[in-house]
C-alpha cells in the first residue's frame, strides 16, 4: 500500500530520468569539452567555453540584447493585456466567451504561421503597419522593423501576450465582484477602485504572468529567427548557430546552459518576491 | 457588474485588431493571384493552394507532424494517468517534488531541450529518427496531459468508487466501470491539448529533426528561412484553418478557459 | 447476542483517537442513529463498518460473523453517501442495477427489482435519466434505491439529508422511515441533527470525542440526560442552581423564580424567552397558544415540575 504511489509514478520517472535528466546532464556536460575545427568535440574537461562566454564582449552584447527584448515584451504584455483582461472579465456573457477565445486562441496556432504575419506587416518600406503609422501621420518616414530590435519586440509581444492575458484572467476569476461594489458603495470612484481594490489583488497574476512571458521570450528561437535574421542575434539563434553551422557543439551548449541558469534564476528571485509579498494576502 | 465605458470598448478593438492583424494578414495574401507577395484587392485565387501539391515536403511534413502528434500525445496521456492518479490520492514523500519534476518541461527552454536532445539522441543513435522525435514530444506535452489528467482525478468524488465497491465491484471492476469512464473527458481534453502543443512545436523539433523527418512547422521554418513567398502563407493559412477549427471543437467539448487554465469542471453540484 | 456488533472498537490517527473503544450492539430490523459533532467520530465509525477504514483494535461482527475478516466488496452492506454518490455516467437504472450486475443476477430478474426498487423510492418513471438531470431529493432517492435493491444485512446512510434544505428534508425523513419499516433493513444512521436522530431512529448514540456518551431511545435520551454534554447536543438547556432544565419545561407562574424578560422572540408555534434572574439567564419556550403572553421588560416568576 505504502509503495502504490510509487508505483503508480513508475512510468512517468523512467522516462524523465532517461529522457531528460540524462541527455541534460549530458549537455552540462558537452559543455566543458573542447572543440576543434578539424578535431570535432574532444571529451575533455576544460572551461575554455565557459571563459569565452563569460568574458568575450560579442556574447555579453548578444546576451544583453537577448534580456532587453525579453524586458521590454514582458513590459508591453503586462502594460497591455493586464487591462485588457480586466475589460474582458467586464464583458457580458455571448462576448467574453467569444473574445476570450479570439485573445487566447493565437496561443495554439503555429508561431511560425503568426510571425510570418509580422514579417509580412513589415515586410521593408512597403509593409503594412508602416502604411498605416504614416497614414495617421504618426511618423513621414517608413521604420525599419525587419531585422531590428523593435521589430522583434512588436512580433514577440503578439506572441506571447496570451499567456499575460491568461494568469491575469485567472487571478481575476477568484475576485469576488461584491468587493468592487463594497468598493463604489462605500463612495470609491472608478478609477480609484481599479487602482485601490483591483490592481493588489491581480498584482499576483501579473507578475506570475511577467515570469511567464520573460522567460519564454528570453528563449524564444522561432520569432527572432525570422524577424531578426541573421544580423539581430539572441541566444538562441545564436546558440542555433553553433549546433547546426559552425558545428561548435560545447560553445553552443554552454550559451544553452548559461541562458538556462540566468532564467532559474530570475523566476527563482521572482517567486520569492511574489511569495514574500503576497503569502499575507492569499494564503 | 458595471459594463465597459466607451474608452474601454475602444481599447478593446484596438486590442483584438493587433492580435488578430498578423493572422488575417497570412490568411489574405494566401489568396494572391501575384506570383509574388501581395494583398488580392480585385481578384482572389487559389493558385498557391493548389501549388501546396507541387511541393511534397510540405504534404509529407504535414502528415509526420499529425502522427508525431497523436503518438506522442497518446503516450504522455497512458504515462499522466497513473502518474496523475498517484498525486491525486497519497500523501507520499517525495510527491511535491515529482509533481515539479514532470511539470519542469513547461519551465525548461524548448530551445535547452532540442540541444539537449539533439547531442542525447546522437550519442544513442537515435538521431533524426521518427522515434527520437516521438520521445522528445512526450516529454514536451507530458505536463499539458498531467495538468488536465489531474484536474479529473482530483475532481473525482472518491465516495463514487467507494460506492460501487459497497455494492460488489471488484478494484478492476471500478477501474474499468467507474474511474475511467468519469476521468475520460479529462483524457481526452489532455490529449488533445498535448496534441495541438506538440503539432505547434518548432524550437525544439528544428534541432532534431533532420531532412526526411522534419515536421510541418519546421519545412515552415526553414522555408522561411530561405524566402518568403505566397506558397508558405497558403501552407500557413491552412494550418491557421486547421487549428482554428479545432479550437472551437476543443472550446464546444471542454470549454478553452478550462483546457488552459486546467480547472476541472466536475460533475453534478 | 445483536445482529450488528461493535466491540471496543477503536481507530487512531497519529496519537489522536478518532474512535475511542467503542461498544455497541444493534438488533436486527433495528433503527440505531450515530449522533454528534463534527470530528466525533461517527463517520469514522461507519466507514470502519463499511469497510473504507481499517480499526487500529476492536472487532465487528454481523451475524455472529467476523465482518473485519470480509473484503468491503463482499461485505453486502447498503450505503448511502453524503456526497449520493451516484455514477454519473450511468441513467439511473444503471446505477440502481449495478450491484445486482455485480452479484452476478441475471437481467431479466435485475429489471424486475430494479424496477420495483424505484417504485419503493417513487421513481418508478425516472430510470432513463442521468443523475444531473435530476433534484437533490430525486438523486437522494436514486442513492437509496441503489443501495436497497441488493438487499443489504445492513443499511449505513451518512448524513443523507444534509445537502437538501430544510423543508424537503422534513418530507424525506417520514419517506425514509416509511421504507425502512417497509423493507425492515436494519439501518445505522450517521448524523449531526439531533432533531433528524430523534425523528428516525429506535436508539441514539451520541458521540463526543470518540466515545459514546449515552446509548438510548430518543426520549430517554433527552428527558435524562446521561451528561451534561448529551444534554446540551439533544436540545436547550437550562442548568438551574445545578439541576438540568428544558426551556419547554418552564412555565410562567404566579410564584416561583423571579426574573425580568430581557427578549421575546416569536418563532410561529412557540415564543422564545431569554429571563434575567437571581440564577443568571434561563431561556423559556412557550408554546403559541393565542393567548397574550408576558412582553420585554415584564416582571414574572418562573415554574417547573420538581422544583421546591
Amino acid at each position: 500500500m505504502r509503495a502504490a504511489p510509487y508505483l503508480l509514478c513508475v512510468p512517468a520517472l523512467v522516462l524523465f530520468a532517461g529522457v531528460v535528466i540524462v541527455p541534460l546532464s549530458m549537455t552540462v556536460l558537452l559543455s566543458f569539452h573542447d572543440w576543434g575545427q578539424y578535431k570535432g568535440i574532444e571529451p575533455v574537461f576544460i572551461l575554455k567555453n565557459w571563459h569565452e562566454v563569460l568574458s568575450d564582449s560579442y556574447f555579453h552584447e548578444m546576451f544583453a540584447r537577448t534580456f532587453r527584448v525579453a524586458f521590454f515584451v514582458t513590459l508591453l504584455a503586462a502594460l497591455f493585456g493586464a487591462p485588457e483582461a480586466y475589460i474582458l472579465n467586464r464583458m457580458r456573457s455571448p462576448w467574453r466567451g467569444i473574445f476570450l477565445l479570439v485573445i487566447l486562441g493565437p496561443l495554439l496556432i503555429s508561431v511560425v504561421a503568426r510571425t510570418l504575419g509580422w514579417a509580412l506587416l513589415f515586410g521593408g518600406n512597403s509593409g503594412l503597419v508602416n502604411k498605416a503609422l504614416m497614414g495617421m501621420g504618426l511618423i513621414s518616414a517608413p521604420l525599419p522593423f525587419m531585422f531590428t530590435e523593435v521589430g522583434v519586440v512588436v512580433a514577440l509581444t503578439h506572441v506571447l501576450m496570451p499567456y499575460m492575458v491568461l494568469a491575469v484572467w485567472a487571478s481575476l476569476q477568484r475576485l469576488d465582484p461584491q468587493v468592487e461594489n463594497a468598493a463604489v458603495a462605500l463612495g470609491a470612484g472608478p478609477f480609484t477602485v481599479l487602482r485601490r481594490i483591483v490592481l493588489p489583488q491581480v498584482m499576483p497574476g501579473i507578475l506570475s504572468g511577467a515570469v511567464i512571458v520573460f522567460a519564454l521570450a528570453a528563449s524564444a528561437f522561432a520569432t527572432p529567427a525570422i524577424i531578426g535574421g541573421r544580423r539581430l542575434k539572441v541566444a538562441s539563434t545564436l546558440a542555433y548557430d553553433e549546433f547546426l553551422n559552425t558545428l561548435n557543439w560545447p560553445l553552443g551548449a554552454a550559451v544553452a546552459v548559461l541562458l538556462l541558469l540566468a532564467l532559474i534564476a530570475v523566476i527563482w528571485g521572482a517567486n520569492r518576491l511574489v511569495e514574500r509579498r503576497y503569502a499575507q494576502v492569499f494564503a | 457588474m458595471s459594463r465597459n465605458g466607451p474608452i474601454a470598448l475602444t481599447y478593446h478593438v484596438l486590442f483584438v485588431s493587433f492580435m488578430l492583424a498578423p493572422i488575417l494578414v497570412v490568411c489574405f495574401v494566401a489568396f494572391t493571384p501575384e506570383g509574388y507577395l501581395s494583398f488580392p484587392t480585385d481578384r482572389w485565387s487559389l493558385r498557391w493552394f493548389y501549388a501546396i501539391a507541387q511541393y511534397p515536403e510540405f504534404i509529407s511534413a504535414f502528415w509526420r507532424s499529425l502522427w508525431l502528434g497523436a503518438i506522442s500525445s497518446a503516450i504522455a496521456v497512458g504515462i499522466s494517468v497513473p502518474a496523475a492518479l498517484a498525486i491525486a490520492r497519497y500523501r507520499f514523500p517525495g510527491r511535491e517534488a515529482m509533481t515539479a519534476l514532470f511539470m519542469s518541461p513547461l519551465m525548461i527552454p524548448h530551445l535547452v531541450l532540442g540541444i539537449a536532445f539533439l547531442r542525447f539522441f546522437t550519442q544513442i543513435g537515435l538521431g533524426g529518427t521518427f522515434t527520437g522525435l516521438v520521445l522528445s514530444h512526450i516529454v514536451v506535452v507530458i505536463p499539458f496531459a498531467l495538468r488536465l489528467t489531474l484536474a479529473s482525478a482530483v475532481g473525482l468524488d472518491r465516495s463514487i468508487e467507494h460506492a460501487a465497491v459497497s455494492l460488489g465491484a471488484s478494484e478492476s471492476v471500478v477501474l474499468r466501470r467507474i474511474t475511467l469512464p468519469l476521468v475520460l473527458p479529462g483524457l481526452v481534453s489532455g490529449w488533445a491539448l498535448a496534441f495541438i502543443n506538440s503539432f505547434d512545436e518548432v524550437t525544439m523539433t528544428v534541432f532534431i529533426a533532420a531532412p526526411g523527418t522534419e515536421t510541418l512547422p519546421v519545412r515552415m521554418f526553414l522555408y522561411i528561412q530561405d524566402n518568403i513567398d505566397p506558397l508558405v502563407t497558403s501552407v500557413s493559412a491552412c494550418v491557421i484553418a486547421i487549428t482554428v477549427a479545432a479550437l472551437l471543437v476543443l472550446d464546444r467539448a471542454f470549454g478553452l478557459e478550462r483546457l488552459l487554465i486546467g480547472r476541472s469542471a466536475g460533475h453534478g453540484r | 447476542m445483536a445482529f450488528l456488533e461493535l466491540e471496543k472498537l477503536t481507530r487512531s490517527f497519529g496519537a489522536h483517537n478518532a474512535v475511542d473503544g467503542l461498544t455497541l450492539g444493534v438488533e436486527k430490523g433495528e433503527f440505531v442513529a450515530l449522533l454528534g459533532p463534527s470530528g466525533c467520530g461517527k463517520t469514522t465509525t461507519l466507514q470502519m463498518i463499511a469497510g473504507f477504514v481499517e480499526p487500529t483494535s476492536g472487532a465487528i461482527r454481523l451475524g455472529g460473523k467476523d465482518l473485519l475478516a470480509i473484503k468491503p466488496a463482499k461485505r453486502g452492506l447498503g450505503i448511502v453517501f453524503q456526497s449520493y454518490a451516484l455514477f454519473p455516467h450511468m441513467t439511473v437504472a444503471e446505477n440502481v442495477a449495478f450491484g445486482l450486475e455485480m452479484q452476478g443476477v441475471a437481467a431479466a430478474e435485475r429489471r424486475t427489482r430494479v424496477a420495483e426498487t424505484l417504485e419503493l423510492v417513487g421513481l418508478g418513471a425516472f430510470g432513463a435519466r442521468f443523475p444531473r438531470q435530476m433534484s437533490g431529493g430525486q438523486q437522494q432517492r436514486v442513492a437509496l434505491a441503489r443501495a436497497l435493491v441488493i438487499r443489504p444485512q445492513v443499511l449505513l446512510l451518512d448524513e443523507p439529508l444534509s445537502n437538501l434544505d430544510a423543508k424537503l428534508r422534513e418530507g424525506m425523513q417520514i419517506e425514509l422511515r416509511q421504507i425502512q419499516r417497509t423493507v425492515g433493513t436494519t439501518t445505522i444512521l450517521v448524523t449531526h441533527d439531533q432533531a433528524e436522530a430523534m425523528a428516525l431512529s429506535d436508539r441514539i448514540v451520541v458521540m463526543n470525542q470518540g466515545k459514546a456518551e449515552q446509548i438510548g431511545p430518543p426520549h430517554e435520551a433527552y428527558e435524562r440526560p446521561a451528561t451534561p454534554f448529551v444534554a446540551n447536543f439533544l436540545g436547550k438547556t437550562n442548568l438551574v442552581n445545578g439541576a438540568t432544565v428544558r426551556p419547554e419545561r418552564i412555565s410562567f407562574a404566579e410564584s416561583g423564580l423571579a426574573g425580568t424578560v430581557r427578549t421575546r422572540i416569536f418563532q410561529g408555534n412557540h415564543w422564545l424567552y431569554q429571563v434575567d434572574t437571581a440564577s443568571g439567564l434561563v431561556t423559556v419556550i412557550r408554546q403559541n397558544t393565542g393567548e397574550a403572553m408576558p412582553g420585554e421588560g415584564d416582571a414574572v416568576h418562573l415554574g417547573w415540575e420538581g422544583r421546591a
